[in-house]
C-alpha cells in the first residue's frame, strides 16, 4: 500500500499544476472487492492520490461486496434517484445495462486525441465483453482469466516433470490418475458459484463458443457442446480424478492448500493468495486444449451512468483513466493478482520486476491470445442461471448432459424471444 | 342531557383517532398502501428500453404458473415449513420440560438452548459453513472418523435444502422454548402433586395433563413458525444462494431474485400477492380459531 | 428407577445443550487458530490473534456497529412512542370504528414488510429515505406486536387511577403520562429486549435500503465480508462472525435473567 501511495504522490506532484481552479464536482463509484478483505485500503490510496491530482474532484469510492451485490447496490441508488456516476460492475453486465438504458458509451463521451488513445490502448482480448452494437460501454479495470494451478511437489512424487503442467486433454486425464492417490484428486474443477465460467472454458477448448457475439442467441445444445459436458463428467465417473457431484467455489483454494488436489482451475485472481499461503512449491499453467486453447475473460469493468451531467461524467472519465493508467494497473495487478489491462501497464518498471521475479503472474495475461469474450446475453443472470443448474444436474447425476442442455436452451430461447 | 354525552363522544373519537394517527399513517405507508401497489403492478409487463410497460391483466400470474422454478420453489418452502415447524416445537418442548425440571446444570443448559436466538441468521450460517465444508468441514471430518465418505452437503440438491433446514431449526428452537417454559411456569405445582399421589407415571403426567395444558401456546407457536418459515431465508445468502440448481431455494428469496437480481418486478409482485393471500388465508383461520376459544374461556 | 430417569435426564439434556453450542465453539475454535491448524484440529497449535486483526481490518465494523446501535435507538424509540399512543387508544379511549382498526393493525402481523421489499423500497425512495437509518426503521415502528402488548398492559391499570387522576384536572396525554407509562415499565423493559434483539440481527431490509458504509448495519456487513468471490477462509469469516456478534451475546450472557424474563413476559401475552 505505500508502494501505491508513493506511486500516487509522485504522479499527483507531476499532475497538480496543470489543473485550472473549477467548482467541485461529486462523484459516487460503486465497486467490488473479488478477493476479500483489506483491498479496500488499496482503492482508497489509489482514490485518494486521484483526489490529490484533481482537488476538483471529490470521490466517494463505496465497496459493495461481490459483483453480484455491487451491480444490485449501484442500480437500486440509480433507481432511488440517488446520484452515482460510475461502478465496476461484471463485464458481462452490458447487455442488460444497456437494455434499461443506464449506461452510456465511452465513444460519446471521449473526445480528445488523447482519450481515443487511451480508450484503443486496451488488450483486444478485454475488450471483447464491453464491445456491443460497434460501441465501447465497459472499459476493463479487474480482470482475469482462468488458469491451472499445480502442486508442484505432488507431481514430483508422482515422478512427473513439475515444469510441464498438462497442455492437451489426453494429458490431463492421463497426469490426473497418475496424481490420483487415497484422499488426493488429481484434478478440481469447481462447479458451484461460476459453473458457466468454468464450462465455457472447457467448451472454447472443444472448439465451440456457447453464445453468438449479438447476445441473443445461446448454443447449448450443439453437439460439440453437450460432448464437453460429458467430457466434464467423465473426469470424475469415468476417469476417477475428480470427485463426484459438485465442487465447492468457495473452498477449493483451500482445498488446493490443503493438499487435497493436486491441480485445480481457478481464477487468476486467486493467485496473490495462493502465492502468501501455500506451504508447498506450485505452479500455474494455460488451461490445456483439445482443438484449440482457451479460456473466457472474467472480471470487472469500469462503466459510466448515463443519469448525470456532462461536467460529472467528464469528471468520471478522468478518474477511469486514471485508474486503468498503467502505474495504477501495475500497482492493482501486484496487489490482487489480476492482469494488467494493458501492454504499457506491463512495460512499467514495477510490473517488469514482479514478473521476472514471479513469472506465474505472466500466464493469464499470456493466455489472451486465446481468449474469448465471458458468457453473456440479455436477460443474462437468468439465462446463465439456467445453464448452471444444467451444469449441476449433469454432474450430480440427476439429468443426462443432453438432457440437461436441452433444457436449458429451450429456457434461454424463451427468455431471448422478446429481444430478436 | 344529551348534550354533554355527545361532546364525550365526539372528544373520546378526537382524542382516539389522534392518538392512532401516526400508528395509522406508518401503517398505510408500508403495509396498506404497499399491498395494493404491488397488487397493481403486479398486473403490468416489466419496462424495458424496447417495449415500455403496459397492463397485462393477469399474464404475469400465469406466467408464473408456467414457471417450473416457482413450483419448485413452493414445493421446497412446503417442505421447509413442512420440517420446520414439528420438529422445531418437538426439541423446543423437550428443551422447555429438561429446562424447567431438577436437573443439574439448568442454568447451563437453558443458556446454551436461547443462544442461538440471540444470533442474527447471517452469523449462524457463517457457524454453519465450517460444518458443511465438503473434506475439511466438521461434520465430514466426524464422519471420516467413522469411515464415512465425504459428502458435499450444501452443493447437491438432495441434501442442500436439509442442510438449510437444520439451520433454522437450530435457530428457532431456543426461540420457541421460551414460550413452553411461560406455559409451564403457569402450571399449578398441586396438578403433580396430585398426580403423584393417583400413582401416575412421569410419562403419563407429561403427556395426559401438561401436553394438553400447553396445546394454547403450541398453536400460538405454530402461528408464529409459519410466518418465520417465509421470513427466515437469510441464511441462503450465506450458504447456497438458493442451489444447487434451485434446490434449496425459498419464495421470499426468490421474490427478492426476480426483484434485484433479474430486474423483473412485476413477476415479483405476482408471487408477493400469492405469498399475502397464503398468509391472508392463515390469518383467517388463526383469528376464527382465536373467535371460538375467547367464546370458551 | 427415578435415580435412572434422573440421570438420563441430566445426560440428555446436557448432552442436547452441548450439541447446541457446538457452532459456537467451533468457530472459537477456528477464529483463534490459522486456517490449516483450524480445520486439520492441531489441537496443541498456538493460538493467534492474526485473524482477528486481518478481519478487523478488512471492514469498518466500528462504524457497523455504531450503525446498527443508532438503528436500533432509532427504532425502539419510534417504537415506544407509537405504539404507546396506539395502545392507550385501544386500551382506554372509545371511538367509532376501534374494532375494524384493531383488525387492520392485526392484519399487520402477517403482512411483514420483508414480503413486502419491493414496493416498499419504492416508497422508502419517493419519501428521500433511501440509504438512511429513518428509512431502515420506519416500516418496522408502528409495530402490530407493539400495540397489542401496550394495550394489554393499559388495560390491565386499575381504573381508579385513572380516575383519580382525571379529577385532579389532568388531560388525557398528562393521564396518560402520569399514570399508564409509569405502571407498564415492565412491559416496556420486556418489549425494548425483544426489539433490541430483533433489530439487531435484522438482515433482509437493511440489505436492500442501505447502500453505503454509513448506514449498512453489522448484519449487512458481515454478510459482504463473508462474500468475496474467490473463496471463503474459515478463520477469517470465524473471527469476523465472532467479533460482530460478540456485543449482543456478551450482553446476553450477563442479563440473561433479564433476557429470558422479557421474551418470557411477551409469550405469556
Amino acid at each position: 500500500m505505500s508502494f501505491t501511495k508513493h506511486l500516487a504522490v509522485v504522479l499527483s506532484g507531476a499532475l497538480s499544476l496543470a489543473l485550472p481552479a473549477k467548482a467541485e464536482t461529486e462523484l459516487t463509484m460503486y465497486y467490488p472487492i473479488a478477493v476479500g478483505g483489506s483491498l479496500t485500503t488499496v482503492v482508497d490510496g489509489i482514490v485518494a492520490g486521484f483526489e490529490a491530482a484533481n482537488p476538483d474532484i471529490k470521490v466517494n469510492a463505496i465497496y459493495s461486496g461481490n459483483y453480484d451485490d455491487t451491480r444490485v447496490r449501484a442500480l437500486s441508488a440509480l433507481n432511488s434517484g440517488e446520484p452515482a456516476q460510475l461502478a465496476v460492475m461484471f463485464s458481462i453486465d452490458a447487455y442488460d445495462l444497456i437494455e434499461q438504458d443506464l449506461v452510456v458509451p465511452f465513444d460519446d463521451v471521449v473526445s480528445s486525441d488523447a482519450e481515443k488513445a487511451w480508450l484503443s490502448g486496451f488488450y483486444p482480448a478485454l475488450m471483447a465483453n464491453g464491445t456491443i452494437e460497434g460501441k465501447t460501454w465497459g472499459v476493463p479495470f479487474q480482470r482475469s482469466t482462468i488458469v491451472a494451478y499445480y502442486n508442484k511437489d505432488m507431481f514430483r512424487a508422482a515422478g512427473l516433470d513439475p515444469e510441464k503442467a498438462p497442455t492437451t486433454w489426453d494429458e490431463l486425464i492421463s497426469m490426473g490418475k497418475t496424481l490420483t492417490k487415497d484422499g488426493t484428486h488429481g484434478l478440481m474443477i469447481p462447479s458451484t458459484g461460476y459453473p458457466y465460467w468454468m464450462f465455457q472454458a472447457l467448451a472454447i477448448q472443444n472448439g465451440k463458443e456457447l453464445m453468438a457475439g449479438d447476445g441473443l442467441t445461446t448454443y447449448f445444445d450443439d453437439p460439440k457442446v453437450v460432448d464437453t459436458l460429458e467430457f466434464w463428467k467423465s473426469l470424475s465417473t469415468e476417469h476417477g480424478i475428480m470427485p463426484t457431484g459438485t465442487v465447492e467455489w468457495g473452498t477449493l483454494r483451500q482445498a488446493f492448500l490443503e493438499g487435497q488436489t493436486a491441480m485445480m482451475w481457478h481464477s487468476t485472481g486467486n493467485l496473490t493468495a495462493v502465492k502468501k499461503n501455500a506451504s508447498f512449491d506450485f505452479g500455474v499453467a494455460m488451461l490445456p486444449g483439445n482443438e484449440r486453447l482457451g479460456s473466457p475473460t472474467g472480471g470487472g469493468n469500469f462503466y459510466l451512468f448515463k443519469d448525470t451531467s456532462d461536467a460529472e461524467k467528464a469528471a468520471a472519465l478522468k478518474l477511469i483513466k486514471y485508474m486503468t493508467a498503467p502505474e495504477q494497473a501495475a500497482a492493482w495487478s501486484i496487489a490482487t493478482g489480476y492482469m494488467g489491462v494493458s501492454q504499457a501497464a506491463y512495460e512499467t518498471e514495477a510490473l517488469k520486476a514482479y514478473t521476472a521475479s514471479f513469472p506465474p503472474a505472466l500466464v493469464a495475461r499470456n493466455q489472451l491470445q486465446h481468449a474469448v469474450a465471458e458468457f453473456s446475453t440479455f436477460e443474462t443472470a437468468r439465462v446463465r442461471d439456467g445453464l448452471n443448474n444444467a451444469i449441476q444436474s449433469a454432474l450430480t447425476g440427476a439429468k443426462s448432459p443432453a438432457d440437461a442442455l436441452g433444457d436449458a436452451q429451450a429456457a434461454a430461447k424463451r427468455l431471448l424471444k422478446a429481444y430478436q | 342531557m344529551r348534550k354533554p354525552a355527545n361532546l364525550e363522544h365526539r372528544r373520546q373519537a378526537i382524542y382516539g383517532w389522534l392518538l392512532l394517527s401516526p400508528a395509522a399513517l406508518l401503517l398505510t405507508f408500508f403495509a396498506f398502501y404497499p399491498s395494493l401497489a404491488t397488487l397493481w403492478s403486479s398486473l403490468f409487463s416489466r419496462g424495458t428500453r424496447r417495449k415500455p410497460s403496459e397492463f397485462v391483466g393477469s399474464e404475469n400470474y400465469l406466467d408464473l404458473m408456467q414457471d417450473p422454478t416457482f413450483w419448485l420453489v413452493v414445493k421446497n418452502n412446503l417442505l421447509y415449513a413442512g420440517i420446520t415447524i414439528p420438529v422445531s416445537i418437538f426439541f423446543a418442548l423437550a428443551m422447555a420440560l429438561w429446562a424447567n425440571s431438577k436437573i443439574s446444570a439448568r442454568g447451563f443448559v437453558r443458556t446454551a438452548y436461547f443462544t442461538p436466538t440471540v444470533l442474527p441468521m447471517i452469523a449462524a450460517a457463517n457457524l454453519w459453513l465450517f460444518f458443511y465444508t465438503p473434506g475439511f468441514g466438521v461434520l465430514d471430518q466426524i464422519g471420516a472418523l467413522f469411515g464415512l465418505p465425504s459428502v458435499n452437503w450444501l452443493g447437491q440438491p438432495e441434501t442442500a435444502l436439509w442442510a438449510v433446514i437444520i439451520v433454522t431449526i437450530w435457530k428457532e428452537a431456543g426461540f420457541f422454548m421460551i414460550f413452553y417454559l411461560a406455559a409451564l411456569q403457569t402450571i399449578p405445582t398441586d396438578l403433580k402433586e396430585a398426580a403423584d399421589i393417583e400413582g401416575a407415571s412421569r410419562w403419563t403426567y407429561t403427556t395426559r395433563i401438561v401436553l394438553p395444558l400447553l396445546m394454547p401456546t403450541t398453536l400460538f407457536i405454530m402461528v408464529n413458525a409459519l410466518i418465520n418459515s417465509v421470513k427466515l431465508i437469510d441464511h441462503l445468502f450465506i450458504l447456497t444462494k438458493g442451489g444447487p440448481s434451485d434446490a434449496s431455494k425459498l419464495i421470499l428469496y426468490y421474490i427478492w431474485e426476480m426483484a434485484f437480481a433479474f430486474f423483473d418486478a412485476p413477476h415479483a409482485a405476482a408471487l408477493t400477492i400469492l405469498v399475502l393471500l397464503a398468509l391472508g388465508i392463515v390469518a383467517a383461520i388463526q383469528f376464527f380459531y382465536m373467535e371460538k376459544r375467547t367464546h370458551y374461556q | 428407577m427415578n435415580r435412572l430417569y434422573q440421570y438420563l435426564d441430566n445426560f440428555g439434556a446436557i448432552l442436547l445443550a452441548v450439541i447446541w453450542v457446538a457452532p459456537l465453539l467451533f468457530a472459537f475454535w477456528a477464529a483463534f487458530h490459522t486456517t490449516s491448524d483450524a480445520v486439520n484440529f492441531n489441537l496443541t497449535s498456538s493460538w493467534t490473534l492474526d485473524n482477528f486483526r486481518i478481519a478487523w481490518e478488512g471492514a469498518p465494523w466500528l462504524k457497523y456497529f455504531r450503525n446498527t446501535f443508532v438503528l436500533v435507538t432509532v427504532v425502539l424509540i419510534g417504537q415506544f412512542i407509537i405504539t404507546t399512543l396506539a395502545g392507550f387508544a385501544f386500551a382506554q379511549v372509545n371511538f367509532p370504528g376501534k374494532d375494524l382498526v384493531f383488525i387492520l393493525v392485526l392484519l399487520q402481523l402477517f403482512i411483514l414488510p420483508e414480503v413486502l421489499i419491493v414496493e416498499n423500497y419504492a416508497m422508502v425512495s419517493r419519501l428521500g429515505l433511501f440509504d438512511s437509518v429513518l428509512g431502515v426503521g420506519m416500516p418496522y415502528m408502528a409495530s402490530a406486536f407493539g400495540i397489542f402488548l401496550m394495550r394489554q398492559a393499559f388495560k390491565s391499570v386499575p381504573i381508579e387511577l385513572h380516575e383519580a387522576a382525571r379529577i385532579e384536572g389532568c388531560s388525557w396525554f398528562g393521564i396518560l403520562l402520569k399514570v399508564y407509562v409509569p405502571l407498564a415499565k415492565p412491559t416496556y423493559l420486556a418489549y425494548a429486549l425483544v426489539s433490541v434483539s430483533t433489530h439487531w440481527n435484522n438482515f433482509l431490509w437493511p440489505l436492500i435500503v442501505t447502500n453505503s458504509e454509513d448506514t449498512r448495519p453489522l448484519t449487512v456487513g458481515l454478510s459482504i465480508f463473508g462474500a468475496p468471490e474467490n473463496g471463503v477462509d474459515i478463520s477469517i469469516i470465524s473471527a469476523a462472525t465472532l467479533m460482530s456478534i460478540a456485543p449482543l451475546l456478551i450482553t446476553f450472557l450477563i442479563f440473561q435473567r433479564q433476557f429470558v424474563q422479557a421474551f418470557l413476559r411477551t409469550g405469556i401475552k
